[in-house]
């Protein structure tokens, strides 16, 4: 082996050794410090730091704090139309959540959650990557083309699902008339509720390669090249050197790609409501689905709330997970 | 180096689960907000000669067509008006944010399956506060504008559901508008050819798709009370029958009713079921030659009953009695027979008073269909009231999992019956 890759994995296991050592450090350094400055009388510094912090955390407490505790008391609730007018809403303890659970949607919407995110990223993030090394050779409109890949991105959300519902149309849409050119009988991408979530699934990925482009690429940017080239010396060239050069190198950046994406996929809405509104027959249901239309079709505000608070709690440990991944990599 | 890219997005980001997680409450929020700052509003919304309107007629030609009965209307009462439109899918959060922060407006317009839910709020007073006569209106509207014994409001025209057929298809085969189900699925199988359907219609996963289900459940003598009967589960089977025999396109489960007119427009179905809401941009297309029928009925003699649809105008509870009084007045004048006959002959709907049928007919004699059906239509809400959009839910799962093959029209309604 030679001494570059086996240079760039030690570096690795050294990073994880130092940073679980900083974890355990870092607060008992802090502590006495704080308590010094609080016994000390108030400077006019501190009154300037103050100020600092002071629209960042009102802007927080407005904006974050208020929603989720509203969002959480609200799903103790009985909130329907009825509340916005007499603005009484009665405590109803945690009979949201037994409707949520006890309702024959939610295990098939929890599934099609499941099925809906891993499936959108495993394919964005193959193809993503797949595009992101692709486009790390230079070659006559490679810019440009990586410019081009970001399109997706940019057209709104309403947009790109009217354009795909009628791409995937069963009678006239593009893709079954290709794949009738070609010999292959339609397939009924948005009708059949066999298919319906793997359409949905795959108009999600074409939505989220650029994000997976973009930031994989700025990865692969930040490996120096001088890895390659001593890999190349000893003979780690193409498979071998994405396999033990780039791919531990870009490992932080992945991390941060999975996570991000699971927490954008999951709480994925307008899509589906613009592709199958979560038909046909319940086939493309997911929670957030259930949160909308509790909320915004039946007005049952505490119903929807309870099925978002499980939507938060889920993207919540995914943000745990991907602010110890973090650190890891600012530590780095 | 490398985490430099990682840092810079995370800030932004990180909040992303928060903010879209609890999509429900945020949408809330502003309404919270305005509540603090903008209490009292109802009295601050202009003075005591102008009456606040909200309604939903924001496109035109119905926006201007509408404006104009308002206009006219405020002369006849001597106030003034501010008309505020908003699109048809945010009324309701509209008025919900508004009742919230006392601002409704001094004359609402509702869609009248929903005034009940809004009347049960408590939003609304009752139009025998201001000795409004409802007496010559259509039983139904006055159903679906009526909550526990009390009409809370009128509405000038309705709308309803018919067959709409493409007179060229149709006489190529020589085919005359059906009547009843098995000729309707004759019609359809032999209308069928290349790219075209016999028919159309919506049957899409929202309460689109229950208001299409109905004029074949309900003429079939099916009662939204209980879904799981032999005659409801029969007029689910001819939209099964239908589809499994390429009769009608597989794709009626994703079409809304404004799919089904472009596809009956662009040639793609021979007939369709819609409303005459449509007729506007049928008869701007002049190459198309359509005609209407009531919708078919199963078996020869029975009655056609379809839905009723069209917008209710209501008197909110703004607190302001003086002009709680104006407002009920100029619902009155909205719903008068002169007003009735102005909107119906120029937004091809239906007047209320069932007096003026004849009338109207003989002025929009293509309306005769529609005019005839109304005068049998039901409400969707004159039965269950508020537990209608239950039943209008169980309907629309029923359909889609019939349709798509997932269960029979009986095991169907009885699956979606469990929730």
């Amino acid at each position: 082996m030679s001494s570059g890759i086996a240079g760039a994995s030690l570096q690795d296991r050294k990073t994880d050794q130092r940073s679980s050592g900083t974890d355990g450090g870092a607060p008992t350094k802090r502590t006495p410090a704080g308590a010094g400055r609080r016994s000390r009388r108030f400077r006019r510094e501190d009154l300037i730091k103050l100020g600092f912090v002071l629209p960042a955390a009102l802007y927080i407490v407005l904006f974050f704090g208020y929603p989720v505790v509203k969002n959480v008391t609200m799903s103790f609730q009985e909130y329907t139309t009825k509340t916005f007018f007499t603005g009484e809403a009665p405590w109803v303890g945690f009979a949201n959540y037994v409707t949520v659970f006890s309702s024959q949607l939610f295990t098939p919407a929890l599934l099609n959650t499941a099925l809906f995110t891993a499936g959108s990223i495993a394919g964005q993030f193959v193809i993503g990557l797949a595009l992101a090394v692709f486009f790390k050779r230079r070659f006559p409109l490679s810019s440009f083309l990586r410019a081009m890949l970001l399109l997706p991105w940019l057209l709104p959300l309403i947009v790109s699902s009217a354009t795909w519902r009628s791409i995937l149309d069963q009678d006239s849409g593009v893709l079954n008339a290709a794949l009738g050119s070609i010999g292959l009988s339609g397939v009924p991408w948005l009708t059949s509720p066999s298919v319906a979530l793997f359409a949905v699934v795959l108009v999600n990925i074409w939505i989220g390669i650029p994000f997976n482009v973009t930031i994989l690429y700025g990865g692969l940017q930040d490996i120096p090249d001088e890895l390659y080239e001593a890999g190349a010396l000893d003979g780690a060239t193409g498979w071998k050197a994405f396999r033990h050069i780039t791919w531990p190198n870009l490992r932080p950046v992945v991390s941060v790609v999975l996570v991000l994406g699971v927490v954008y996929t999951i709480k994925v809405l307008d899509i589906i409501l613009g592709l199958t509104n979560g038909g046909p027959a319940n086939a493309t249901q997911t929670l957030a689905v259930r949160s909308y239309q509790e909320s915004f079709v039946n007005f049952e505000f505490g119903v929807g709330a309870a099925f978002s608070n499980i939507l938060i709690v889920i993207s919540l440990l995914f943000a745990i997970v991907y602010l110890r991944v973090n650190r890891r990599a600012v530590d780095e | 180096m490398r985490s430099t890219t990682t840092r810079d997005t995370r800030p932004r980001i990180i909040r992303r689960p928060h903010v879209l997680g609890s999509l429900a409450i945020l949408a809330i929020t502003p309404f919270a907000l305005t509540a603090c700052s903008g209490g009292g509003g109802a009295a601050a919304g202009g003075d005591a000669g102008t009456l606040t309107i909200l309604d939903y007629y924001n496109n035109e030609p119905d926006k201007t067509l509408v404006g104009d009965a308002l206009d006219r209307c405020a002369d006849d009462v001597g106030v003034k008006i501010k008309r505020e439109t908003v699109p048809g899918k945010d009324l309701i959060q509209k008025v919900l944010q508004q009742s919230s922060s006392k601002t409704l407006p001094d004359v609402l317009m509702l869609d009248n399956p929903d005034v009940q839910e809004i009347a049960a709020t408590g939003g609304l007073s009752p139009l025998s506060d201001y000795g409004v006569d409802t007496s010559g209106f259509a039983k139904g509207i006055l159903d679906a504008a009526s909550y526990e014994g009390e009409v809370y409001g009128l509405a000038p025209t309705v709308n309803t559901l018919g067959l709409f057929y493409n007179e060229d298809l149709l006489a190529a085969k020589g085919i005359t508008p059906p009547t009843t189900w098995d000729e309707l699925k004759t019609a359809a199988a032999a209308l069928t050819e290349g790219d075209t359907y016999g028919l159309a219609f919506s049957s899409i996963a929202t309460y689109e798709g229950s208001w299409q289900f109905l004029p074949f459940m309900w003429t079939n003598g099916g009662d939204e009370a209980d879904l799981t009967t032999p005659a409801v589960a029969e007029a689910l089977q001819l939209q099964v029958d239908l589809v499994n025999s390429g009769s009608a396109s597989k794709s009626v489960i994703n079409w809304s009713q404004a799919d089904v007119n472009d596809q009956f427009m662009a040639g793609k179905a021979a007939m369709m079921i819609n409303g005459p809401w449509q007729i506007p941009a049928l008869s701007a297309d002049t190459n198309l030659k359509y005609g209407s029928v009531q919708v078919p009925v199963n078996k020869a003699g029975q009655t056609p009953v379809a839905p009723l649809g069209g917008e209710v105008w209501t008197v909110p509870v703004t607190g302001d009695k003086d002009k709680q009084a104006k407002a009920a007045k100029f619902v009155e004048c909205i719903s008068s027979d002169e007003n009735q006959l102005a909107l119906a002959e120029a937004r091809f709907t239906v007047p209320t008073k069932t007096a003026l049928a004849e009338q109207y007919v003989a002025k929009v004699p293509e309306m005769a269909a529609f005019t005839e059906q109304v005068a049998n239509a039901r409400s969707r809400t004159g039965e269950l009231g508020e537990e209608w959009p239950e039943a209008a839910t169980e309907i629309y799962t029923a359909i889609q999992l019939a349709l798509t093959g997932q269960a029979t029209p009986e095991e169907a309604f009885k699956q979606a019956a469990a929730g």
